[in-house]
């Protein structure tokens, strides 16, 4: 499908990452969701690092 | 990691397979593993007397003068400060209590069997509301009501236990699920059902008409009743799964109203620890954040197994109570999945289109998606025997899950699992 078409149909939008893109399109009444996204561990490099820790071993 | 995933489905089986069955009552003396004249059993992680917080520290002068060991407020205070009395958690001794969580040598407790593992979970009986130990009251009255308890309402109880037999938890837990109740902060399902099922044993007992009528009406005014039978059911299916090796998954929550305290099955029985929070909830006419005690109870043991706040959606009825909505509970629950490795195969909720409550909660997935635990509870004024001001929703603080985390992988890298 080209970017034209599929601009003539009902967008479904899942949006993640900043917020204000989502509330951007639900202010002009386009249907959207907004996926409440963190990186692993909220960010705690730590936390993060024990993780991978145990996701790189088998 | 394969053997964490063999270890988890180990701990899955346990839980998933548990009987917890109510077989009998006793003393604590008699029957609680460990249990003596001077030892005070209480809520959550171990503490000593001077951190305990007021409510902890009222329910011990309450059950030192209970047994007699002191005739005074002040004797008792001197008596606990002195050294002469060792304090234990509960979960040491195969037990769990509410709030303050105080058992004493001579109070009555209820024996539940997890009849597929053959371990034994013990609790008192439940109180009531308003001037209870368990809130840290200490009053005449409160140790009057405990007599009561242990000279007329055990002994009925226990007699018609005998002539009824056993009584399946898990089944009686599972009905009252479907009847709205999530047997943490509602149990009136669950209590008309323990009535329902004792009702004929009590009157067979030997006891007069008019201890029976009693014993018929407390049971019937005190709608936390059966929370004493959901808790150590809770007790009994998970601590099997505490011994489980290399297991990641979470078999003890509790709070003493000053740290809360969790384990996780891989790390045996080392508490790890933060400052209990402050419950963000709704608090009674008069009453407000100022007034209240840190959380406090072993009952989030039923959110460990994956009930109580876990399987919040359940019990529209009391969302309000612990400010919230319907749709509140129903995202509760939906959130807990994203924490827990099951779905019950007992325990099912209507309102999530019978999904199984979230069973197994797992550090690994507590620390990436930095969800927590919720758990749904009353809240404890920080004043000794003032009582409840309010209930609400409270997550354990995050630093217990960190800090388990961190020995669970230093562990694994210990015994050279890593790479």
């Amino acid at each position: 499908m080209s970017v034209n078409d599929l601009f003539k149909q009902d967008l479904k939008v899942i949006n993640m990452g900043l917020e204000s893109f989502y509330e951007d399109l639900t202010s002009q009444k386009v249907e959207a969701i907004q996926v409440q996204w963190k990186p692993a561990a909220g960010g705690n490099q730590k936390m993060a690092a024990l993780l991978g820790r145990l996701k790189s071993s088998k | 990691m394969q053997f964490i995933e063999e270890a988890n489905k180990k701990v899955l089986e346990i839980i998933q397979n548990a009987q917890p069955t109510l077989v009998g009552m006793g003393i604590a003396k008699d029957v609680v593993p460990g249990m003596h004249k001077h030892l005070i059993m209480h809520a959550g992680p171990p503490i000593t007397w001077d951190r305990m917080s007021g409510p902890l520290r009222g329910a011990v002068i309450g059950g030192l003068i209970y047994e007699g060991l002191a005739d005074s407020p002040e004797e008792a205070e001197e008596l606990a400060a002195s050294g002469k009395i060792e304090f234990d958690p509960c979960h040491h001794h195969q037990s769990v209590g509410p709030m303050a969580g105080v058992v004493t040598a001579s109070m009555p407790v209820f024996i539940v069997e997890n009849k597929t593992e053959g371990n034994f979970a013990y609790c008192t009986q439940n109180e009531g509301l308003g001037q209870v130990l368990r809130f840290g009251a200490y009053g005449p009255q409160v140790i009057e009501h405990l007599k009561w308890m242990e000279k007329t309402l055990y002994p009925i109880l226990k007699e018609a236990l005998e002539i009824h037999g056993p009584i399946d938890l898990k089944n009686l837990i599972a009905q009252s699920i479907q009847m709205g109740d999530e047997v943490h902060n509602r149990n009136k399902a669950t209590t008309s059902l323990f009535i329902r099922e004792m009702a004929s044993s009590i009157v067979k007992t030997k006891s007069s008409k008019e201890d029976q009528i009693k014993v018929f009406d407390f049971l019937n005014s005190n709608d936390h009743f059966a929370l004493n039978l959901s808790m150590p059911a809770s007790k009994a299916t998970m601590d099997p799964a505490g011994k489980v090796k290399h297991s990641s998954v979470v078999y003890t929550m509790a709070r003493n109203g000053t740290d809360f305290g969790i384990r996780v099955a891989a790390l045996g029985d080392r508490w790890f620890t933060a400052p209990a929070e402050i419950i963000d909830g709704l608090y009674f006419p008069g009453y407000g954040m100022e007034d209240a005690n840190p959380d406090i109870g072993d009952s989030c043991i039923t959110e460990t197994l994956g009930i109580g706040g876990f399987s919040m959606a359940t019990a529209p009825a009391i969302v309000q109570f612990v400010g919230g909505t319907p749709q509140d509970a129903v995202n509760y629950t939906t959130q807990m999945y994203e924490i827990t490795l099951e779905e019950s195969n007992s325990y099912k909720l209507p309102p999530m289109n019978f999904r199984g409550a979230p069973t197994g909660i797992d550090i690994r997935l507590v620390i990436e998606t930095q969800i927590l635990p919720v758990i749904n509870t009353g809240i404890a004024h920080k004043k000794a025997g003032i009582g409840q001001v309010g209930a609400g929703v409270v997550n354990p603080p995050m630093k217990c899950f960190e800090d388990a985390f961190e020995a669970y992988v230093g562990l694994l890298d210990q015994e050279g699992l890593l790479e």
